[in-house]
């Protein structure tokens, strides 16, 4: 593959060494998540994050300005400082709370935009304390939304959007085609890691990788690898807390 | 085999994390007779700001371009800046703050490079300040030839020629133009100005602690940016005269520079070369304008807009009328540009 970070290789071990928690859901049902998954979520991403710092910087150095790794810890560790005064709140609160801390932290392009990205779906999620597939989905499309808006770009622009929004649509299919959540955000992981590797050939004509031309042609883009982290922090989040929770998930 | 200059880094710093904050801190107090520095959210500001009546100007990046765009605050430019991290914008709360602090009924004036990041940022702190009631303009300064193909990019940078456009606009908002016309004024700068720099170094973020990109000894790099971002094409080192030449041609070529026009030339240091070499720069710089019938009428020769320790230079030439000439000449006192005062 060639192109995988040092993350890559031992989160897709952990996913398919993993038993398989379709027991806790056949298709169709919709399991019950909580606010506490959104706090279980929220931690994840700002450790993976942390831990692939430097690679997610070291992607940027290539071909933009070597501060994506750093920017990123820089505030999900704000949102880590700022968790504990809402953990107790609706998942909406968390994730407005999560976006605005990102957006008065982070700076550049990805404070903007991983900002809106999660008050947007706060938004989605205003007042629930529980809240299911269809809801989680919504609430992750209002992401992808606000990313698109924030930033006026589309698909195929060598962004952050190449690994969303296939991830997406993955998601979206495999529910239509009867998946329950866990088979159906694995096969959105997949997506989006396939997204992700398809930066690589990708020119950029968006954000400060378009400036380097053809040159930006090669590389994997930093802002569709954190994506791609964040994807795989909600896919092993999401398979701890069914899985954890088995028979209670049947809707 | 090349090595690469330099792979450790040297800086005069206390640590990597304090970077800008103890800069601030130290542009605080050398500065105090001109300008206050406001702490969380940061940004600078002129020390009678807001001025009663006066078109509020306020620009804002990352750190690491200095004297840019902190050093400008103060009389005849601009009222504040928000700086970010290193070579990362700021973040909407600083502009939203600033742009408050600075209203002084008249709306405010963001100059924003264009940059993504700058561009989203600013963009959230309008809407922010606009829920406060502030009329906000903004002009996005986008001067960089070496960015040519504006359908397949985020669109030309704002280099060189922000400089110009925070000092001529702060003399429009200075002379009490309204906020329309202090407006007009920054847009006819960016309508009329054009830049293209090149490095010899790459350079280190500090939080980083390892060169940007790796330029080997005997290579430059071509269309660079201000953010250390590599630029459109690497090239063997040629003698000063070949390298202005392959600077001011486009920029010559891309706006209809006619014989007998009047122009300011901004011989710019990208922060690790010497006056010595900007004047050989502005030398040959000299000798293309004359050879096309330009008339070097004003001109800045300094290390104003920079790049960390990065060693380069770029050119910038403004069209000038009667307006921008005046409007250049009349009374500035900030940190880093002063004159007629």
């Amino acid at each position: 593959m060639g192109c995988a970070g040092p993350y890559a290789s031992s989160e897709m071990g952990r996913v398919s060494d993993s038993v398989p928690a379709a027991s806790s859901s056949g298709a169709g049902s919709d399991p019950r998540l909580t606010s506490a998954l959104v706090i279980d979520f929220v931690e994840g991403v700002a450790a993976i994050i942390k831990a692939e710092r430097q690679y997610l910087t070291t992607l940027d150095s290539a071909i933009g300005d070597a501060d994506h790794g750093i920017n990123l810890d820089r505030g999900f560790s704000a949102v880590l400082a700022k968790l504990p005064e809402v953990a107790d709140q609706d998942a909406g609160t968390i994730l407005k709370t999560v976006g605005t801390t990102l957006v008065s932290t982070v700076g550049g392009a990805s404070g903007p935009l991983y900002g809106t990205a999660f008050i947007r779906a706060g938004g989605a999620l205003a007042g629930r304390t529980e809240f299911g597939a269809d809801e989680l989905i919504a609430a992750l499309d209002a992401a992808l939304q606000g990313i698109m808006a924030r930033g006026k770009a589309s698909r195929g622009e060598k962004t952050m959007i190449d690994t969303i929004a296939p991830a997406l649509d993955a998601l979206k299919a495999a529910r239509a085609n009867g998946a329950d959540l866990l088979d159906a955000i694995h096969e959105a992981t997949a997506a989006a890691k396939a997204g992700m590797e398809a930066t690589i050939p990708m020119l950029a004509t968006k954000g400060r990788a378009s400036y380097l031309g053809e040159r930006s042609i090669g590389h994997q883009d930093p802002g569709a690898t954190s994506a791609y982290l964040m994807a795989s922090v909600l896919q092993d989040t999401l398979e701890h807390t069914l899985t954890r929770e088995g028979g209670t998930s049947h809707g | 085999m090349n090595t690469t200059v330099q792979t450790v880094m040297k800086k005069l710093i206390n640590t990597p994390e304090r970077v800008v904050r103890d800069a601030l801190e130290g542009i605080a107090v050398a500065h105090a007779d001109l300008i206050r520095v406001h702490f969380d959210p940061d940004y600078i500001v002129r020390v009678d700001a807001p001025v009663q009546g006066k078109v509020g100007l306020v620009s804002g990046g990352g750190s690491g371009h200095e004297p840019m765009h902190g050093g400008f605050v103060g009389m005849g430019m601009l009222d504040a800046a928000c700086p970010g991290a290193v070579f990362t914008s700021p973040v909407p709360d600083q502009m939203a703050a600033a742009t408050k602090a600075v209203d002084g009924g008249a709306g405010v004036l963001h100059i924003v490079k264009n940059y993504t990041g700058d561009i989203m940022n600013f963009e959230m702190a309008a809407e922010l300040a606009d829920a406060d009631g502030i009329q906000v303009a903004s002009v996005v300064i986008n001067d960089d030839v070496a960015v040519q193909d504006s359908l397949y990019t985020a669109g030309r940078r704002g280099v060189g020629a922000t400089v110009l456009a925070e000092k001529i606009t702060g003399a429009a908002a200075e002379a009490r133009m309204p906020l329309a016309e202090v407006q007009r004024v920054c847009e006819k700068v960016n309508g009329w100005g054009r830049s293209m720099g090149m490095a010899l170094t790459s350079c280190i973020v500090p939080a980083k602690g390892s060169p940007t990109f790796d330029l080997p000894a005997d290579e430059m790099e071509i269309g660079i940016g201000i953010h250390g971002e590599p630029g459109r094409r690497r090239e063997p080192l040629k003698p000063a005269r070949d390298i202005v030449e392959e600077l001011a041609t486009p920029i010559f070529e891309d706006l209809p520079f006619n014989s007998g026009d009047q122009v300011l030339a901004f011989v710019n240091g990208m922060g690790g070369t010497p006056l010595i070499e900007l004047y050989i720069v502005y030398k040959e710089l000299a000798r293309l304008c004359d050879q096309r019938g330009l008339r070097i009428t004003r001109r800045l020769i300094g290390s104003y807009i920079t790049s960390l320790e990065m060693a380069g230079t770029s050119i910038t030439l403004l069209k000038l009328d009667d307006e921008l000439t005046r409007l250049w000449d009349a009374p500035v006192h900030t940190p880093a540009l002063r004159w007629g005062v």
